[in-house]
């Protein structure tokens, strides 16, 4: 066990709103989600499964209500123990996979492990010295699953994590996703697909 | 600290890297000086009565075309979302990121001077003049333009909208410069004045940039 653990954690949104250029895309909404559990944000397309993830990241700002964090570390903001995966992978062409990682590992902070073995794990320990430009778009994800390892955050936010993921990728995906609640993590993923593990379902938007 | 520093390395990084930014400005900065000369005839006294504000016109033109990629690359890859959601305020993340630029872009066009001078019918000392104005005045160019970066971002129009926000803002920039390396060259003007102003300017632009640029970021989320 690492140090990730600082008791049970809660994240709850009461009565959120989000306006998307000037159309209300959801109001009223109510979630939450607690350490060591998966909830996956289900709807049609457009009814703000990423707005959502995107709000509890901090980088859309609410029209109404709250979204609060208890029980995670007192000093850091919601954002600040949050991974946000999204569909753009935040890779540079022109770095190596592993100077890409490095790179994250040292401007995110905090807690850590050894990038090489998240590298590992991912499955990308072959091409560290390749640069991230000729990596497929399945080699692109798993790199940036493997920031998610390097360093870590208490909540995954993931926008269709599995996009562009072989079936082995999945399990692989699955498998990690798995032991980062099982360490009392938090996942609230957006997503079409079923996401290979046991999670409570987010409707928003009524029925797809 | 350590973010702040892996930020300014990476970028540096990826500007020396084939394809980035640092080549291109010199490259560019290069181009213009030497068409100069072509267009102006070969009257010597001309040419190094105008070389000063030639100069000069060269390094704004060259650091603007680079800096439109500031924010923006960092916007479509989503690296900027991570860098708002980190622990590092970003005011100073774009601080560093606008350091970074001045160092990868900026720094090579005062190294390119000395050379371009030759070309212009300057001598060692208006050389050295052009050269530490520059040295002065580009952090004051970088720090503003990164304002207009941000809200190229924002605004979602890159390149022209960025030209037009910003080069008026370097208006004062270009006058002292120039007036800080004429009055080396021709006088009668002491280099002091003007040279003091330009430095006031720079660091002007290094407190207020970074805050508007981050408050332009902030504003524009989505």
């Amino acid at each position: 066990m690492n140090g990730l653990v600082r008791g049970k954690m809660q994240l709850s949104g009461r009565g959120v709103a989000c306006v998307r250029g000037g159309r209300e895309v959801f109001s009223g909404l109510d979630f939450g989600a607690a350490s060591g559990e998966a909830v996956a944000v289900v709807g049609r397309n457009g009814s703000g499964k990423t707005s959502l993830l995107r709000l509890i990241a901090g980088l859309l700002v609410p029209a109404g209500g709250t979204i609060a964090l208890d029980g995670g570390d007192a000093e850091l903001t919601l954002p600040e123990q949050c991974h946000y995966l999204g569909h753009r992978d935040a890779l540079k062409p022109a770095l190596s996979v592993a100077e890409n990682l490095a790179f994250w590992a040292d401007f995110l902070g905090g807690e850590r492990r050894e990038a090489a073995e998240s590298l590992a794990t991912v499955g990308l320990d072959h091409a560290t010295h390749l640069p991230a430009g000729f990596l497929s778009a399945g080699q692109r994800r798993r790199l940036s699953l493997a920031r998610l390892l390097t360093v870590r955050r208490p909540v995954w936010l993931l926008d269709e994590p599995t996009n562009a993921l072989d079936v082995a990728g999945q399990d692989m995906f699955g498998g990690l996703m798995r032991e980062h609640l099982a360490r009392g993590g938090m996942i609230i993923a957006a997503t079409h697909a079923p996401l290979g593990i046991e999670s409570r379902e987010l409707r928003i938007g009524g029925a797809a | 600290m350590t973010a702040l520093s892996a930020l300014i390395r990476r970028d540096i990084r990826i500007a020396l890297r084939v394809g980035g930014g640092a080549l291109i400005g010199v490259l560019f900065f290069l181009t213009v000086v030497v068409l100069m000369p072509f267009a102006v005839g070969p009257d010597l006294a001309l040419l190094s009565r105008l070389g000063p504000a030639i100069l000069w016109l060269g390094a704004l033109l060259a650091s603007l075309l680079t800096l439109d990629r500031l924010f923006m690359a960092d916007h479509e890859d989503g690296s900027l979302d991570l860098i708002t959601m980190s622990r590092t305020p970003l005011e100073l993340a774009c601080a560093a990121k606008a350091l970074a630029h001045w160092l990868a872009a900026g720094l090579p066009l005062i190294v390119a001077t000395p050379v371009l001078g030759l070309l212009l019918n300057l001598d060692m000392v208006a050389t050295g003049a052009v050269a530490l104005t520059l040295l002065a005045g580009t952090p004051a160019l970088t720090f503003t333009g990164m304002i207009g970066a941000a809200l190229a971002v924002t605004l979602h129009r890159g390149g022209l909208l960025m030209a037009v926000l910003v080069l008026p803002l370097s208006i004062p920039v270009l006058i002292f410069g120039v007036a800080a390396s004429q009055a080396v060259i021709v006088g009668p003007m002491t280099f002091g004045a003007p040279f003091s102003i330009l430095c006031a300017l720079s660091l002007v632009s290094l407190v207020i940039g970074p805050f508007a640029a981050a408050a332009s970021l902030k504003h524009g989320l989505d």
